[in-house]
């Protein structure tokens, strides 16, 4: 049913084009919101690398203990380092001020990021930084061209360099070369970004997985209403025909 | 019918509410051969009604301030009770209410439900489309993202193009030099304010429709016709009551409604960016546009007319002018039709090229108006303007030539 | 109207069974619009338990900590206060606290957890002002024999060091015990007492 109305929908309209990425081809995010255990291990690493400069001020700590099942305790000892509060949005420790010194710009708040850019977009960012020594932080990305962010997951990753082809007379993204190994293995590392890719999604609308059960009740309701309003119609019509 | 007694009786001599309920109701006589087609005046009530409450039950966690309208929004998406599936249904609601008020629309012109004597029930409800688009656009205003605020920086200087006042004109609707928390404070007064604006006017477009009765699919007058049916000696011959019969029938039209609405509601609130377009999930920011700026879907048909109209001796007025012209042409539509039939049913071909074309066009500009333009798109767009413009234009001229066939004296089944 | 071959039985049903429907659908509509007037996840946690510490507090101080907007007191009763509080019970409104204004494990002479610490909600049961901390007798509306106590300035109610509301005056009621609990000897948690009560 689920699936037949996502399908309905999905081919009655065409999604457009989320924020242009420079014209590349953007990898599937492929992100399991019904996974509990990718979401925690993507809370972790958001509270631990991105928390620091990037907010998400309108997601509550205790919210977050509540949807991705961990105990509020849990929460407190393990991921709560900027306030003591379970209720508190996810606040960044950095002074906006001094954001904006080191990166140029106010590093933006992470909160609805999923929602404004899209999975597909996220999961190709975060995997997409290579050495350019052009730009203050030694790294530029494919899908964000001279961002003002430095490749935080360089020790996990590795660096790597991007390949460009030539296709009539302009320079093209093909490939990246890993030249230099991180800790973890390439599919690893898909992993890592895809657990964070999807926090950013939970924490961009954090009831879409409740809305999506409650619409399949919904519905179901309003089918059996229907057939009873049909039968209504049809019995008074039998009057006029 | 027989005089109430009791309570009824004590209320009917004060306020006449049996006789209210029978001559819009139980004894209002409309044709019975209503099709599909005729179920969008209910369902437009219905999502108008949709808007009014979720709309007021959003204002009550809303904040109509530039620094915390964008925040208040997702407060209410994620910490108050439902806030969230207020928000769906005021958010969703509006685009599903335009998609209503376009088939009630495409209806009057496959059936001519504009014709005599209905020109002005046609008119008080182009009125009552210009009173939703301003609402509406008003009302996109309010999260106070990307989208919201350049799309209303892109309307509002629409006004300033206007020759000699125009730059005084935009600051004056703006409050202010650029968008800012002054219009955003007005946008929202006036987005609570036009719905009871739009009540008044539905109501008075509804003693309109009594007054003159309903058309129907094959444009036939049925007060003109033989009188007598099963229910009354002097009724229509081809009408039945109101009630129970089309009661009956708007509320399975309702139900079969909200299953596609909910479907939109709860499995693509956002529709993939075309009710709720993607930047407008960043908050506002004056120094920065988004890439691409498209209006939300229901106006870029007209948008696209805007943009297909070259700026002439440097100034950008005459797309303006097109762009409302495209709407104010639609209130002479029942003057330009001089075709002998009504219906569609009736018309001959060119009529039903015309509106397939016309259709098509529609659409069309409808699509252009969300993409970048570039100069094939831009040619396609002034092709189907052109097109938009001869559809009403050239009307006069060929409803008339057209071979129409003739109209039976009864309604079909 | 002719009710020539109507099957009213069936009609009748199947209108009964469309209102049932049309009426538990909305119901179902009226949840979400009345549930959102319920304290939003904002609301709660600014609701939420305050810990306050309470070592720093010397005897006869008053430590005053802000929960859900109101003013809650923490006071540290001397020896003396404490025993000043087996004062003549006709003085008093409700000396034995039989009204429910305090938690079941603060029914008790002192009206807390420890005899030593008075832990109160800031606002007079009369018509809601904040009453002052009167340790001695420093105004003169107060009686000669005041032995330390709380005065609403606004009506002019007083309140012993347990809270009690004298007799005979504009407050109704004893001043209300919030819910708490001693997370440790110095640190006092306001609003939550771990299903104790």
């Amino acid at each position: 049913m689920k699936k037949l109305i996502i399908a309905f929908v999905m081919a009655v309209v065409p999604t457009f084009g989320m924020a242009a990425g420079g014209g590349i081809n953007l990898d599937s995010a492929d992100i399991d919101l019904g996974d509990q255990a990718s979401l925690q291990r993507g809370a972790k690493l958001f509270v631990n690398s991105c928390l620091s400069c990037h907010s998400a001020q309108y997601q509550r700590y205790n919210r977050m203990a509540k949807d991705l099942g961990m105990s509020e305790e849990e929460v407190k000892a393990n991921l709560m380092f900027t306030t003591d509060k379970i209720g508190d949005t996810m606040k960044v420790a950095m002074k906006p001020e001094d954001a904006a010194a080191w990166f140029g710009t106010l590093p933006p708040d992470l909160s609805v990021i999923a929602r404004s850019r899209g999975v597909d977009w996220l999961y190709t960012y975060l995997r997409g930084f290579y050495v350019d020594e052009n730009r203050p932080f030694g790294v530029n990305n494919i899908v964000f061209p001279d961002v003002g962010m430095p490749h935080v997951f360089w020790e996990q990753q590795g660096m790597q360099k991007a390949i460009f082809k030539d296709v009539d007379g302009k320079q093209v993204f093909d490939s990246f070369e890993l030249v230099s190994k991180g800790t973890m293995s390439t599919e690893e590392f898909d992993g890592t970004m895809r657990d964070l890719t999807a926090f950013l999604s939970y924490i961009g609308e954090p009831i879409q997985m409740e809305r999506k059960a409650l619409g399949v009740k919904v519905i179901i309701f309003l089918l059996f209403f229907f057939v009873v309003a049909i039968m209504l119609k049809k019995e008074y019509w039998k009057d006029v025909h | 019918m027989s005089e109430n007694k009791g309570f009824m009786a004590w209320i009917d001599a004060r306020y006449p509410a049996t006789q209210v309920w029978n001559e819009h109701l139980a004894d209002y006589y409309a044709p019975k051969n209503f099709n599909f087609w005729y179920f969008f005046g209910s369902l437009a009530m219905l999502m108008l009604v949709n808007q009014i409450l979720t709309g007021v039950w959003l204002a009550m966690s809303y904040k109509p301030d530039a620094t915390l309208a964008f925040g208040s929004v997702e407060y209410i998406m994620r910490d108050v009770e439902w806030g969230w599936l207020i928000r769906y249904m005021h958010s969703t609601g509006a685009s599903f209410f335009f998609i209503v008020i376009y088939l009630h629309m495409f209806r009057g012109l496959l059936y001519g439900s504009y014709r005599k004597p209905r020109e002005l029930l046609w008119v008080i409800g182009v009125v009552l489309y210009v009173l939703m688009m301003a609402t509406a656009f008003m009302g996109y205003l309010l999260p106070w993202g990307q989208m919201s605020y350049w799309g209303a920086q892109v309307i509002v200087n629409l006004f300033s193009t206007v020759p000699f006042v125009g730059e005084e004109l935009g600051i004056f609707i703006r409050g202010d030099f650029v968008i800012s928390d002054a219009t955003l404070n007005r946008f929202f007064a006036l987005h609570f304010l036009l719905p009871f604006l739009l009540c008044a006017v539905v109501f008075i477009h509804i003693v309109a429709l009594h007054k003159v009765g309903s058309n129907n699919p094959d444009g036939i007058e049925i007060k003109k016709g033989p009188k007598g049916n099963k229910w009354s000696d002097t009724a229509p011959a081809d009408g039945i009551p109101f009630h129970p019969y089309y009661s009956v029938k708007d509320i399975a039209g309702i139900i079969g409604f909200l299953i596609l609405f909910s479907a939109a509601l709860f499995f693509a609130p956002e529709m993939g960016g075309f009710f709720i377009e993607h930047p407008n999930f960043e908050p506002a920011n004056p120094l920065k546009t988004p890439e691409h700026i498209a209006p939300v879907w229901y106006f870029t048909p007209f948008y696209a007319i805007l943009r297909a109209v070259p700026s002439i001796a440097g100034s950008a007025f005459p797309g303006v002018v097109a762009m409302g012209a495209a709407i104010v042409v639609m209130f002479f539509l029942p003057w330009l039709d001089k075709s002998p039939v009504k219906s569609i049913r009736y018309k001959g071909p060119i009529y039903k090229i015309a509106l397939a074309v016309f259709v098509v066009c529609f659409v069309i500009l409808g699509y252009l108006g969300v993409q970048p333009a570039t100069p094939g798109k831009t040619l396609l767009a002034q092709i189907c303007s052109v097109i938009y413009f001869a559809f009403f234009l050239l009307m006069p001229w060929y409803s008339k030539i057209d071979k129409t066939k003739p109209v039976p004296e009864r309604v079909t089944q | 109207m002719s009710a020539d071959g109507v099957d009213l039985k069936r009609r009748r049903t199947l209108t009964l069974a469309t209102s049932a429907f049309g009426a538990v659908g909305a119901g179902f509509v009226a949840v979400p619009f009345l549930a959102s007037w319920n304290p939003s996840e904002r609301a709660k946690a600014a609701g939420a338990p305050v810990e306050a510490d309470i070592s720093k507090l010397e005897p006869g101080q008053l430590l005053r900590v802000k929960w859900r907007g109101k003013p809650v007191w923490v006071v540290s009763r001397t020896e003396k206060n404490q025993q000043e509080l087996a004062r003549d019970d006709a003085e008093l409104a409700d000396a034995n606290s039989e009204m429910v204004q305090q938690p079941s494990y603060c029914q008790n002479p002192t009206r807390s957890i420890k005899a030593k610490y008075l832990v109160a909600v800031g606002i007079c049961t009369h018509l809601g002002c904040s009453p002052t901390y009167m340790p001695k007798r420093t105004i003169d509306g107060l009686p000669e024999n005041w032995k330390g106590g709380f005065f609403c300035p606004c009506h002019g109610s007083r309140f012993d060091l347990a809270g009690r509301v004298f007799a005979g005056l504009p407050a109704p009621t004893n001043l209300v015990i919030p819910k708490h609990q001693y997370l440790s000897d110095t640190t006092l948690l306001i609003g939550e007492d771990g299903g104790a009560s």
